[in-house]
């Protein structure tokens, strides 16, 4: 028998029983409808997570305080936070392969406004932090040199706080209180949305940082010193420099760990794109567990339909048919059963993806190659859970078979 | 050609046990028989006295465990099983007691189906070949009815059909009319005749006398023994035309 005639042959069975088939397809079909839509959730996490670390900014390099304790020996000073103005400055005039540096004193208090209050964080920057987080202000103007110069007493705000002090009015021109302080809103940031981990990107108050540091009061500590590589490919580079220095600079010996940590975008990246790659995979293992039931579920129906067919098997092998044909017949059903399956699957799964994209608003991706592999999966799924009842009926002794009921 | 010189079948000492646990039971002992082409032999003998089991071994559905069997002059005895196979679907026509079509497909597609499994590219046009069959056994007007729409005797013309398609050299009936009533058996039987006058080698089947009596040579088994191989004097005959029968 040939190619087109098993397939004739399989789809003539498959259509003679449609409810027997619908029920053995249904296992298969829900199963790669779960891959789908799983790994579309994945996917699409991924993407989101890779859009946002990409508007964190271009070449942005991060250094914080902290002791790396890889060694479970911490250093001696290091209850006190380890980044100064002053290392920024040193980084800003002495590492070669970074254009930008900013500093980024962190304080949280409340707006004070005149309709409403709201408590944000406020962070004292350098003017470069707009490039290097690439920040875009939507009205009035970013903290210029003569702000830093000048400790003058302005900041730009967040959408979110914005929003939230001012409402529909524009807020730029007007004052805000920080700790009592009147500080003059020069500007307003465009909207950035959501971090990965869901934090509010946009409901902070950036000021200069000298003002930060010299006209506010309370607890406040640099909580980041930002640089940014001259190209992607000083990333590299910058680091060791960064690090170079500021060992440097805070007399480090050569046996004591960092007291701060360097990273860049692609240790960013990586850490979430790693988080994500584990819920993807592991979501998908989940969903597999359900093609692997579908798979048994063939077999099993499979199993009762060659017990169920045993004297057409008989009938077929007398007419001629050899072992390997009905092997081949039996094969071929199954495979068409759960490829059949799995393509209706794939519909439901792409619908599905869609529509859990529409109900909660996750971003879901399926691509194509997500597509036709679930489909080729299935129809393995069909050869494998297809062999034992195959290899029964293939061998099924021609004379038992006729005999029986 | 040699196969037209030999004999159809040719068995010589043919025995077959089956183990029944500890004990074994022969269903033949030592069958030695020849058929030429043309013949219509009626196999006849009690219940239990080998018949089927003969019937199996001549179809090469199943192995003697002694003896040689020449299909056409060739030993089958050395063969495998895809051999067998292979032989089974271009020299041999299989007509059971039970009918045994395929249920929920139609006659033409019932008739079909040895074509399904030729391997020398024999039969250019499938379904005009099954149409062609169906249509000399009488069943022209049924060609796309399913078996549960068919009668006993109409079924079994269909099986028939199915058997003659691919022109085999031999036809093996195990009791095909052992479900029928007498009226169709007559008929049956008549189309048989028919067949057999278009030169098809018939084997038959039978316990009745009456079937028997359409057949021009008679061998009889008792317990796997051939006890009796006669030529039948006084062969019945019906006058009507298989093709005309309802
Ligand atoms: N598969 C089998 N296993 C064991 N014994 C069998 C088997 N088939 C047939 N026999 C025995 O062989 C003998 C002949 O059976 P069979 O050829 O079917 O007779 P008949 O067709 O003449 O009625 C019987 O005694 C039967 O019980
Ligand atoms: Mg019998």
């Amino acid at each position: 028998m040939n190619a087109r005639a098993l397939l004739r042959l399989a789809i003539q069975n498959v259509v003679r029983n449609p409810t027997r088939s619908i029920l053995t397809m249904l296992g298969v079909m829900i199963g790669v409808a779960a891959v789908i839509i799983m790994v579309a959730i994945g996917q699409g996490a991924q993407g989101a997570i890779e859009e946002r670390i990409k508007n964190l900014g271009t070449n942005m390099i991060v250094i914080t305080p902290g002791v790396a304790t890889t060694a479970g020996v911490s250093g001696g000073a290091q209850s006190m936070p380890s980044l100064t103005i002053e290392d920024a400055d040193l980084l800003r005039k002495d590492a070669q392969s970074l254009v930008a540096v900013s500093p980024v004193v962190m304080t949280r208090t409340t707006v004070v406004g005149g309709q409403a209050n709201w408590r944000a964080s406020i962070y004292g920057v350098d003017p470069s932090y707009a490039e290097i987080r690439d920040w875009q202000v939507a009205s009035g103007r970013f903290i210029d040199e003569l702000d830093i110069k000048g400790r003058k007493k302005v900041c730009v705000l967040g959408a979110t706080v914005a929003s939230r002090v001012f409402g529909e009015d524009d807020p730029v021109g007007q004052l805000v209180r920080l700790r009592d302080v009147p500080i003059e809103v020069i500007g307003v940031l465009k909207a950035k949305g959501q971090t990965a981990e869901g934090a509010d990107q946009d409901d902070v108050v950036l000021a200069p940082y000298s003002t930060v540091q010299t006209r506010l009061a309370g607890r406040q500590f640099i909580g980041q010193i930002l640089g940014s590589a001259s190209s992607p490919d000083q990333l590299d580079l910058a680091q060791s420099e960064v690090k170079l220095i500021l060992r440097e600079r805070h007399g480090l010996s050569e046996s004591q760990p960092d007291d701060f940590e360097v990273r860049d975008q692609r240790q960013l990246a990586e850490t979430a794109t790693s988080t994500t790659q584990v819920m993807t995979t592991l979501l998908s293992a989940i969903a597999s567990v359900s093609l692997l039931v579908g798979g048994i579920g063939i077999m099993n129906i499979m199993l009762v339909s060659v017990t169920e067919r045993t004297r057409e098997i008989g009938i077929r092998r007398a007419l001629g048919a050899r072992r390997g044909d009905v092997l081949a017949q039996f094969l071929v059903e199954a495979m068409v059963l759960s490829g059949l399956g799995g393509l209706i699957g794939a519909g439901v799964g792409v619908g599905g993806a869609w529509g859990v994209g529409r109900l909660t608003g996750w971003a879901t991706t399926v691509t194509p190659s997500t597509v036709v592999l679930a489909v080729l999966f299935s129809a393995g799924v069909g050869v494998v859970f297809g062999w034992t009842p195959a290899r029964r009926a293939a061998g099924l002794d021609p004379i038992d078979a006729l005999r029986h009921q | 050609m040699v196969g037209s010189a030999a004999p159809v079948v040719e068995v010589k000492n043919l025995t077959r046990e089956y183990l029944l646990g500890a004990e074994r039971v022969l269903a033949l002992r030592g069958v030695s028989l020849s058929v030429s082409a043309g013949e219509m032999v009626a196999i006849m003998g009690a219940s239990g006295s080998g018949k089927s089991t003969l019937m199996n071994v001549l179809g090469c559905l199943d192995r003697p465990s002694a003896g040689e069997y020449l299909l056409g002059g060739v030993a089958v005895g050395p063969l495998d099983d895809d051999a067998l196979a292979d032989i089974r679907g271009e020299r041999l026509g299989f007509v059971f007691q039970g009918f045994n079509l395929l249920p929920r497909t139609t006659a033409v597609e019932n008739v079909a189906l040895p074509m399904l499994y030729d391997r020398q590219g024999r039969f250019a046009d499938p379904t005009a070949r099954a149409i062609a069959a169906l249509q000399r056994v009488g069943l022209g007007e049924r060609l796309n009815h399913q078996p549960n729409e068919l009668s006993g005797g109409q079924q079994q013309r269909v099986a028939i059909a199915r058997a003659i398609v691919t022109e085999p050299r031999l036809l093996l009936a195990d009791e095909p009319t052992g479900n029928l009533d007498s009226r169709t058996t007559v008929e049956i039987m008549a189309l048989f005749q028919a067949l057999n006058d278009d030169g098809v080698t018939l084997m038959i089947v039978t316990h009745e006398d009456e079937v028997a009596a359409f057949c021009k040579r008679a061998i009889t088994l008792k317990d796997g023994q051939i006890v009796g191989d006669v030529p039948i004097q006084q062969r019945r005959a019906v006058v009507s035309t298989p093709g005309a029968a309802p």
